[in-house]
């Protein structure tokens, strides 16, 4: 009985060790990419007057690039609570699609694992996640590991840049390119039939047009739904031409 | 700015941005949803990456403007190509990196 339970735990142990190794391995290209980000995110709230203390509650509490750095303008610049928390909320509400789209594969979640998951959604790890979660070969744990060792990887590189990281010099070995990149390979893994590359083609061009006719980034939200609505109209579409019921 | 204020800034900023991450995953992931909710989410990844990256190498911010031949755009075809033939995420990191360096270096 002893050796059985000595057994179960050591499986248990075994289990954990590989959903840390295997998160982590798929957690590493965010982190590269967050660090050239994270460490000019620091160097810019320093130097708007807030202390690497300061720095680590917001990272911690947002955790969100963008946003962050639109908050830290606007700081400098006096503006009101109110102001900033709207700003945020509208920057970050791309968030909500992608929330939506993890939910899919996370039916057998309890409650409190999605409160503790939701916390770690980003354009990166939620584009990892997703990858991953579509080959079929991931759980909820590991998905929880991408999205707490990239908010790691966040708070550790914001604080070092507000510790100074301008010895760091800019555009060192293009890792400025890292999460272009990144996406990039992301973007192809969900390139899996016409409809795809349609839908992405469609979102990409409305997501440029937007962006240049409206200030902020709720073109991000706009394009995709538009462009998302539309290949699916148009999957239908053929799918009833072809005579193929579709409940 | 005083520590108190700063740090309801910070709160208030952490709520409005974890309530969407938030609601959608509490409120969805437990039940059946529609077979046409499905298909739509489905297209959603992609229509959400294509938004980002098309943005992000075409156009120049503040002030925003077209730019469709820039290095990062440059970059992105052969990197792209990378990712299509290899499909490796690490690998395609690696030479988008190596190739970014280069471009900035010599172009």
């Amino acid at each position: 009985m002893l050796k059985l339970r000595s057994e179960i735990g050591f499986d248990c142990e075994m289990k954990f060790t590989t959903t840390l190794i295997e998160g982590f391995k798929a957690a590493w290209p965010i982190c590269m990419g967050y660090f050239p980000i994270g460490l000019a995110f620091g160097v810019l709230a320093q130097k708007a007057g807030l202390r690497p203390i300061e720095i680590a509650l917001m990272s911690v509490f947002v955790f969100a690039g963008s946003a962050q750095f639109i908050a830290v303008s606007m700081l400098s610049s006096g503006a009101a609570v109110m102001a900033i928390a709207m700003t945020t909320f509208i920057v970050n509400l791309r968030h909500f699609l992608m929330s939506s789209s993890l939910a899919v594969y996370l039916q057998r979640a309890d409650r409190k694992f999605l409160s503790l998951f939701a916390y770690g959604v980003t354009d990166e790890s939620f584009a990892v996640n997703m990858a991953k979660f579509r080959e079929r070969e991931w759980d909820k744990g590991r998905a929880l590991v991408v999205n707490h060792v990239a908010n790691a990887a966040w708070v550790i590189s914001t604080v070092a840049g507000g510790y100074g990281g301008e010895f760091i010099p800019a555009g060192s070995f293009g890792i400025d390119y890292a999460l272009s990149a990144m996406f990039l390979a992301l973007l192809v893994f969900q390139l899996r039939g016409r409809i795809y590359y349609i839908t992405g083609i469609l979102a990409g061009a409305l997501a440029v047009v937007l962006s240049l006719l409206i200030p902020g980034n709720s073109y991000v939200v706009l394009a995709s739904v538009l462009a998302a609505t539309a290949g699916f109209c148009l999957r239908r579409h053929v799918q009833r031409k072809k005579g193929i019921h579709v409940n | 700015m005083s520590t108190d204020r700063y740090l309801f800034t910070v709160l208030s900023m952490g709520l409005v941005t974890y309530i969407p991450r938030w609601f959608p995953l509490f409120f969805l992931a437990r039940r059946r949803l529609p077979q046409w909710l499905i298909e739509w989410l489905d297209l959603i990844p992609v229509a959400i990456l294509s938004a980002l990256i098309f943005a992000d190498l075409f156009t120049t911010q503040s002030p925003g403007r077209l730019d469709l031949f820039q290095i990062k755009s440059l970059v992105a075809l052969p990197t792209f190509l990378f990712a299509l033939k290899t499909r490796s995420l690490g690998g395609t990191v690696i030479v988008g990196m190596s190739l970014y360096w280069l471009a900035d270096k010599f172009l």
